[in-house]
């Protein structure tokens, strides 16, 4: 099944005169399984393209179905419900709350999705464990390294069974040896665990992992290639 | 997200704040100690009045003398010298009067030996004490056959007693000097302590209401007259009474005004404590002025905190939260804040309050029902001026919230 279908999406943001750019008609679908990098140099529309298809923002104009259903005029509080049970969210500042634990920090979608208590921790250390961050559960954000965040970040992303997960530049804020962790992480929940991953970044070696690559330049989709096997 | 859950996220986020939470709560502190001690010294001030008034007991009625119109001017309540001694033995014999006392009023300078004492002098009956449920300390009171024959005889209040015998020696049988006139002490007072508005009752000293009159005042009228109800119950219809005796003994004709006042002790408590009222107002009005200038405070501050959390606001959308989610959660906070300022004042209030009745000797009472008011408008103030920055909150799109530096 497709997850994500957008055509024809554009984004303008009014800018005084002219216009601003983000999106200039982009045509995409992503099917089920699929693990894609957004790829493209600064300011192409990347983050753009992912906030729409994370329903955090909306288009200008286009069209866009999302599980089969069409959410291009939805209302906030259900763009916001999609969000909490069919999405999952990695950001590249890891976006963790302060002075509250890995364990709650991970908790958190749950309780906007109504789990109850006992069921929450349940899942949430379930999750840390499959992320390898289990033992950091009472641990405070200033008391882990970024690889780690990231990972407590990731653990948070899964424990609603998301349709897709977003990752925007996750390795953007970390050192060689993380970003590698990170991204063999990404791949195994891909092929072991069948997530539908969308990450966006311009590093090549990053993208390496994806199974499919899609690159931006000025708003548009300039390339689109799969490859049968991941690169790295 | 459920009230427990969004309550512990208050508390956690304000913990996490502890000094800017309690410089926030400051204002509410403030109001609310500032109503706490304001309702406590109104309540105390009415409650003594009332136990006075129990005290003197609820039958008692005074009887003034009224206004006088001379030239078309008017004097006020008393100016005129229309009451005298036969009014009151006439009132005496209505039924359901107990007793009647005249007061004839003095001030002068009373001396015995080397000490002297600026006092009010009162002329009244043997009745007075009995109407006054006012015991004797030692001696005895003032006889009929005194008021007969106009005897110089006085019996004192216990401050006139401390300042003119002040080595502690008993004044019984001692000469002690009113204007010139040489009165002996045939006995004392027992202590009455401040009546409700602040006078020194014990400040007194009694004589037969003839010998006043007739030796010291110089008139043939009476300051007041003092009336016991049989019972309290009948109280109304004796004033009803009293008033068509004196119309009827004063020629007075109705469209024309009476030359007296008749008042029960629960009118002139009533005047008293509606002064009271006046006050308490103004205070209690100053107090939610400082309610509202501690709820700016708390919007101030919860405009700060929403600011500095955006990206968190972000965060919490992005995984889920509905705006609607938000707006509690702020809200919440706010809530939070403002009532444990409410409480914390009421703290404040209530040490504020022991102080004063420490310091002041002033009679405080608290009704819990204002402890429980105050805090709950605190709360509302909370919520009222949280509302606005809790909407600034809610209303926020998920992207910009995130993307807010
Ligand atoms: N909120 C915004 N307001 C104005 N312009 C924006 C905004 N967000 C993005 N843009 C513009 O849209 C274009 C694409 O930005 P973005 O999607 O962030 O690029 P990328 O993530 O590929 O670096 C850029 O020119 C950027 O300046
Ligand atoms: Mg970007």
């Amino acid at each position: 099944m497709s997850v994500v279908v957008v055509q024809n999406l554009r984004k303008h943001y009014p800018m005084g005169e002219a216009d601003v750019v983000g999106l200039d008609g982009v045509t995409l679908t992503i099917e089920s399984g699929e693990f894609v990098a957004v790829m493209g140099p600064s300011g192409s529309g990347k983050s753009t393209f992912m906030h729409i298809v994370g329903l955090l923002d909306e288009p200008t104009s286009g069209r866009y179905a999302f599980e089969g259903s069409d959410v291009t005029s939805l209302s906030a509080d259900e763009r916001a419900d999609i969000r909490s049970r069919r999405l999952g969210f990695v950001f590249q500042s890891y976006n963790l709350l302060p002075r509250t634990t890995a364990l709650e920090n991970v908790e958190l979608p749950m309780i906007y999705a109504g789990v109850s208590e006992p069921k929450r921790e349940r899942i949430a250390l379930e999750k840390m464990d499959l992320v390898g961050v289990a033992h950091l559960r009472e641990h405070n954000s200033n008391q882990m390294s970024g690889g780690q965040q990231q990972r407590v970040a990731i653990a948070r992303s899964l424990v609603n069974e998301p349709a897709l997960i977003l990752a925007d530049e996750p390795t953007g804020a970390l050192d060689t040896k993380s970003s590698k962790d990170v991204m063999e992480l990404f791949a195994k929940l891909n092929e072991e665990h069948g997530k539908t991953i969308l990450i966006v970044t311009h590093e090549p070696d990053v993208a390496a992992y994806a199974k499919r690559v899609v690159t931006f330049r000025d708003g548009c989709i300039v390339s689109d290639e799969r490859r049968a096997e991941r690169a790295a | 997200m459920n009230m427990h859950g969004t309550l512990r996220l208050a508390l956690n986020a304000l913990i996490r704040n502890r000094t800017r939470s309690l410089l926030t709560m400051l204002g509410i502190i403030i109001g609310v100690a500032a109503v706490i001690v304001t309702v406590a010294i109104g309540a105390g001030a009415r409650e003594s009045v009332q136990a006075q008034i129990d005290s003197l007991g609820s039958n008692m009625i005074v009887v003034l003398p009224g206004s006088v119109t001379l030239g078309g001017a008017r004097s006020g309540s008393g100016g005129a010298s229309t009451l005298t001694p036969e009014d009151g033995m006439a009132i005496a014999k209505l039924p359901d009067v107990a007793a009647v006392s005249p007061s004839v009023t003095v001030r002068a300078q009373v001396v015995a030996g080397n000490n002297n004492w600026q006092t009010s002098v009162v002329g009244v009956a043997p009745t007075y004490t009995f109407i006054r449920s006012w015991p004797l300390a030692s001696g005895i009171f003032i006889s009929e056959n005194d008021v007969l024959s106009a005897t110089k005889i006085c019996v004192l209040g216990q401050t006139v007693v401390q300042n003119l015998f002040p080595d502690g020696s008993s004044p019984l049988g001692r000469v002690v000097i009113i204007k010139g006139v040489p009165f002996t002490v045939v006995g004392t007072l027992s202590p009455l302590g401040q009546s409700g508005l602040g006078q020194d009752q014990d400040d007194t000293v009694l004589v037969p209401y003839t010998s006043a009159m007739q030796r010291l005042s110089g008139q043939t009228t009476v300051n007041a007259l003092t009336i016991s109800a049989s019972d309290a119950t009948h109280v109304a219809a004796v004033q009803q009474e009293v008033t068509a005796l004196l119309e009827e003994r004063h020629r007075i004709v109705p469209p024309q005004p009476d030359d007296f006042f008749v008042r029960n002790l629960q009118d002139i408590a009533a005047a008293a404590s509606s002064t009271g009222a006046v006050m308490e107002f103004l205070l209690a009005g100053v107090a939610a002025v400082s309610l509202i200038v501690g709820g700016i405070g708390i919007m101030n501050i919860m405009m700060v905190s929403v600011t500095e959390r955006t990206r968190e606001i972000g965060l919490r959308m992005a995984v889920g939260a509905r705006g609607r989610v938000i707006l509690n959660q702020f809200l919440t906070e706010s809530m939070v804040l403002a009532t444990a300022g409410g409480l914390l004042g009421v703290v404040c209030g209530l040490v504020g309050t022991m102080l004063v009745a420490l310091l002041a000797h002033w009679p405080m009472l608290i009704p819990p029902v204002w402890i429980a008011l105050s805090v709950f408008f605190s709360a509302m103030v909370g919520v009222f001026f949280g509302y606005y920055p809790a909407r600034k909150a809610a209303a926020l799109r998920p992207i910009d919230a995130l993307r807010f530096e």
